[in-house]
Formats: C-alpha cells, structure tokens, sequence
C-alpha cells in the first residue's frame, strides 16, 4: 500500500451543514396553479414535503347548498377546468340516481361521446405540461393544437369553449348537429392519430425525457391502494381498475376498449398510460358515433327537464313547467348518494344529500388529487428536487378540483 | 322500484347488508339500505374496529372519500361520513358516526394513510376533532382562518373579506361589508308545504280578549246624545267643491 495515499472525502471543516427549507409555489410555473410546498431539502435530495394547499379555495360545496340543483351545475365546469364535462358527469348522475329518471339513449352516447373527448382534451394538457415541466417545449405546443379542437368541438355543442355546463340531470341541454358528429369522426380518424403519434414520436423514445421519469416515484400496489389512489395513478401501479368498466355508467358497458396498466409504476408509466388513453377514448368516440341512435337528449319527464320552446308557444302546461323549473327548480327526493366516476384524473365523486326540497343539502365532492397530492411526500422522499416538477406533473393535478 | 337510472353500477347489493350487520355485530347503530346504497351508522368510539374487520375481513380496501355533514337540530349535529370501496369485490358502503363540537372521533390515520387530509379537511370546514390525528392543521381555508366555514350556521358571505391596500403596501382583512344583503329567493310552491307569513297573518295566533266588542245595545255603538251634540257643531272646514259634469266641457 506505499506510495498510495487515501483519498479524504471532503468536509466543511468546522461549519455544520444542515437541511434547508425551500418554498417551491405558491407562484410556480411548475406547481400547475397555485400549489405552495414547503421542502425540506439535503443538498438537493428531498427529504420532506409538506404540500400546503386551498390557496384556490372557493367555498363551491356551501355555495352549492344555496343554489337549486339546476344552478349548481355550472359550478362543476370550474372545479377541474381542464376537464370540465367529467365533473358535470358525477353531479347529473348523482341528480339522476335520486329521483330515479330514465335517460334516452341518444342522451347516453352523447355523453359518452363528450366525456371521452373531455378525456382527451384533458390529457393533452397534462402530457404537454408534464413534457414541458421536464424540458421539452415543442411537443406541448403540438398537442395544444389538439386541445384547441377539442375546445371548438365543445364550443360548437353547448356554445362555450370551457365552461360548457351542456350535462343536465335526465339528459343533455341541446342536441348537436351532424355536422359537427362528422367532423368529430374525421377528427378523430386522421387529425388526432397524425398529430398525437408525432408529438409522441418526439418524447415517450427520448432519452432525456426517459431519464426524467423513468424509477421516479415508483409507488408499490399495496401504497397506491393505501393512499386512495385512483384513475392513471392506480393503472401505472399495475392494478387494473377503471370505473367506466368496473362500475359503467351510461353505455360504457356497450364500448369496447382496453384499460392499459402499468408495469413500473413510475411517472414514466403514468405518462405512457395516459398516452394509451387517448387512443382508448378515440375508440370509444368512434363506437359512439357509430352506435348513436336518433331520438330525444332529455328525458321525458317534465318534472326534470325544460319543454321545447316551441312546445311553450302551444301549451300552458309546458309554460308552466318551464316557469317552475327555472324559478322554484325540481325537486329531489331526500336519500343521500355517493356517485363516482372515472374523470380523466382520477374517481371524481359527488356524495348529495339531499332533504326532499329543491336545493341540496350537502354536496361534497372527492376530488382526485386530494389523495394523490398527499402521497407527495411519500413519493418525492429521496429524489432530487428537479424530480419533484416531474412527480408533479405525472400526478395530474388542478387545483381548481383539489381545493374547490 | 325499477332502476330507471344510468348512474354507475356496482356489484349487487344483496345479502351485503345483512351480512355486514352481522360482522359488526354491537358496534352498529341502524342499518339502511336506500338509492342503491348502504349506510352503516356504527358507534362513535368503535369506528376504527368496525372499518378494520371491514378492510381487512370483507375486503373494502380503499377509503376514497370522508364526509362532514351538518345537522343543527340534532342532538349530536356532525356526521362524519366514511365511503369505503372494495377493488376486489367491485362494491361500495357508506359508514357513518355522529358526533358534536367538542367529542372527538378516533382517527382512522391508523388504517389508511389517506384519511390525514380527508380527516384535515372535515376538521377544518366543520370542526370536528379526530383524536390520534398527529397532524390535525387548516388545510383549505386561509392562514390564520377563524371558524368552521361549512356549518350550517356561518354565513355564506362569511365575517371577514380581503384586498390589496395600495396605502399599506399588502393585503388587509376588513369585516364584509355589502351593498345588498345576499338574496335567498324562496320559489317553494305555496301548495307545497311553503310557510309564508303574510302581513295580518300574526293576527290568527293572538288570544281572545276578556271583553270582545260588540254592538248588541246603542250604548256599544258609540251612538247617543254626545254624539249628537258633536255632530250639530259640524267642522269649519269647507266641503270640497263638487264639480259638474257639464262645467269640464
């Protein structure tokens, strides 16, 4: 061993290094809206996370209590705003599983058809931020261009390019034309697989995107069950549990599709399964377009939904119902119900309770990223501090939903 | 009743119930099963077992959801709602505990690491205190928040609200202050069991008088000599000036 001199590992000498504590939020362009986490950083190793949220809140389940059923619904859109018809979806069928309506079926495909195309349009968003958050610029660009479909899609059925509010309880407001039914089936036949497949060719084979994600955050079967996981989460962890089979609503038990799992569990697979889905929704879009019967969009039952306006011109009766349905509104039976369904993040469910009159008594909604961002510490402990924007992004997460 | 709706639907709820009011034997309180859903109102302080047997026994794995609920009139006003999903046997229950403002509901941070926020968040909207939470802080409502925002009985507009004071550099709390009082239209159908008070109406609840008015003999009438003498002296006032029909042509 002579002539070999030990290397020392360097210190500090005398001073002490200790963890410091970083604010990452609330103001972030990374923290997706207006998240404030308090890290506990060694180094640049993360050692704890203490995530503190309901900056964005707004009070929406009080509000709710004061409105009539009719008038809570809007509020919906704004919860999770990238995707805003799913969250209507829980509420209407919530309404609907109370007073026991009976939805047409032409109603049924176009909320099928609507929700998958929410799916999509909430996807986009999430793979191109989380694709931005790790450092790749053009792909989000690409996918907005999607979006932005999606976004005229919807504008053209309800007239409002995000906040639709186009679900009713026992149906949907208006019936779309053809032509719009048509441009979706093109759009979903050559635009979306051109352009998606592109902006994917660009990342999911990438090196530096793989070495971002891939064995960040692995997460155990047994821990994403414990922490209430749901929705891609709970699919990247291997476990193959999607509402929309297991539980369908609507004619999501008539759709053929795959649910696509992980096998790492990683943000990697969390990236790759929303991918997946995205192709599983356009398969659904096509059936539905495929499968949509001619016939009425609201339910028959006067009580619920609103006559036609030219039926108002002709009848006292439907001008009386029209008149009560948007002064006093409908009245719900008392019962309470938790209705959940598979939103593009995740199980987003609506407990109603309600006392027999036209305003509900509580409405509480389970968002999904409450459970998901509480497992952040769990998840970023140990990974550096750059890997904590891409835990983030491949949780999905809007605060809009979280914090309500 | 048939099932009309399209709402999701989950494994059969048939013979769940029973079976389940007989695992929980003492523990629970009633049993319902109403819209297709099953409610488990079990006691207070044997939450944690009866979630436990029901976790681990009948394989309701993931806690997804933890409700307050708020009623006044009750004894014990808060409920504090469980929803319970099981993966394996594709099946929800709903579990249920009353409490009031100052009992305490054990925690069940014990059995799902989930119910930290989920209990949080029940403690901060409704007050409810879950003993054995470690970590029971604020978690949607403002730092250095005061009250429980989602009882029945704190005003929707709230007690305080905030701007940004251009004088003070930051932002300020000041109490609410409207222009207009927050408008609750009542649309209840009178027909419909509404309770309107109309004006005149508080009338119907007063008691009989001892000595009801009534016009059996002249004196009761107020009629009599005096009267007389009133009216002879007649008033100084002018009548007012009749007009002819003729005089507008």
């Amino acid at each position: 061993m002579s002539g070999l001199v030990k290397e020392e590992s360097p210190t500090t000498g005398e001073y002490e290094i200790s963890n410091y504590t970083i604010n990452f939020g609330p103001q972030h362009p990374a923290a997706h809206g207006v998240l404030r986490m308090v890290m506990e950083l060694d180094g640049e190793i993360i050692e704890r996370i203490d995530p503190h949220v309901g900056l964005l809140h707004r009070g929406t389940e009080k509000l709710i209590e004061y409105k009539t059923y009719l008038q809570a619904l809007p509020y919906f859109d704004r919860l999770d705003y990238c995707s805003p018809l799913a969250q209507e979806y829980s509420y209407v069928l919530a309404i609907e599983k109370l007073l026991n309506v009976e939805v047409p079926e032409r109603a049924q495909y176009l909320r099928v058809l609507f929700a998958e195309l929410t799916r999509i349009c909430n996807h986009m968003l999430n793979i191109g931020a989380h694709v931005m958050d790790v450092g790749a610029m053009t792909p989000n660009l690409w996918v907005f261009e999607l979006r932005e479909d999606c976004l005229n899609f919807f504008e053209r059925a309800s007239g409002a390019r995000m906040h639709s509010a186009w679900f009713r309880p026992g149906g949907v407001h208006q019936d779309v034309p053809l032509k719009l039914l048509t441009d979706i089936g093109d759009w979903v036949d050559n635009r979306l697989p051109k352009l998606f497949g592109d902006a994917m060719s660009l990342v999911q084979d990438n090196r530096i995107f793989k070495q971002r994600n891939v064995d960040i955050a692995v997460v155990s079967k047994e821990d994403a069950i414990k922490w209430g996981f749901s929705g891609p989460m709970i699919r990247a962890a291997g476990i193959p549990w999607d509402l929309r089979k297991s539980q369908p609503y609507d004619v999501y038990d008539r759709m053929d599709f795959e649910i696509p799992v992980g096998t790492n569990s990683d943000c990697y697979d969390r990236f790759m399964v929303r991918c997946e889905e995205v192709y599983q929704s356009a398969r659904i879009i096509k059936q539905c377009l495929a499968e949509m019967p001619e016939g009425p969009i609201a339910s028959d039952n006067k009580k619920v939904s609103p006559p036609k306006r030219g039926e108002m011109k002709q009848s006292m009766e439907a001008l009386i119902h029209h008149f009560k349905l948007y002064t006093e509104g409908f009245h719900v039976p008392a019962g309470e119900v938790y209705v959940a369904t598979e939103s593009p993040k995740g199980e987003f469910g609506v407990y109603l309770v309600a006392d027999g009159t036209n305003k509900p008594y509580r409405c509480k909604i389970r968002p999904t990223a409450f459970s998901h961002l509480q497992a952040m510490d769990f998840m970023s402990k140990g990974h550096m501090l750059p890997d904590a924007t891409a835990i983030l992004g491949a949780i999905d997460v809007v605060f809009g939903e979280c914090d309500r | 009743m048939a099932v009309l709706h399209s709402a999701p639907k989950f494994a059969s709820n048939d013979g769940v119930m029973d079976a389940l009011t007989k695992a929980l034997g003492k523990m629970v309180v009633e049993c319902v099963e109403a819209h297709g859903e099953i409610i488990i109102t079990v006691k207070r302080d044997s939450i944690e077992d009866a979630l436990r047997l029901l976790r681990d026994e009948y394989a309701y794995q993931q806690l997804v959801e933890i409700a307050g609920v708020d009623y006044p009139d009750r004894a014990e006003r808060f409920e504090v709602v469980y929803m319970l999903l099981s993966l394996t046997k594709n099946h929800r229950v709903m579990v249920k505990v009353s409490t009031d403002e100052e009992t305490p509901v054990p925690t069940v941070t014990t059995l799902w690491p989930v119910a930290g926020w989920l209990e949080r968040e029940v403690f901060d909207l409704y007050g409810v205190t879950f003993e054995g939470n470690t970590d029971l802080r604020r978690i949607l409502t403002d730092y250095g928040f005061e009250g429980h925002p989602f009882r029945k009985d704190f005003p929707l507009t709230g007690y305080t609200e905030l701007r940004y004071s251009e004088e003070e550099k930051r932002v300020v709390y000041e109490p609410v202050e409207l222009a207009q009082d927050f408008r609750s239209f009542d649309f209840t159908s009178p027909w419909e069991g509404a309770d309107y008070v109309l004006p005149g109406d508080e009338k119907a609840d007063v008691p009989p008088v001892d000595k009801p008015k009534v016009t059996e003999s002249p004196k009761d009438t107020g009629a009599g000599k005096k009267t007389e003498e009133k009216s002879e002296e007649g008033t100084k006032a002018d009548p007012p000036a009749m007009k002819d029909k003729e005089d507008d042509k």
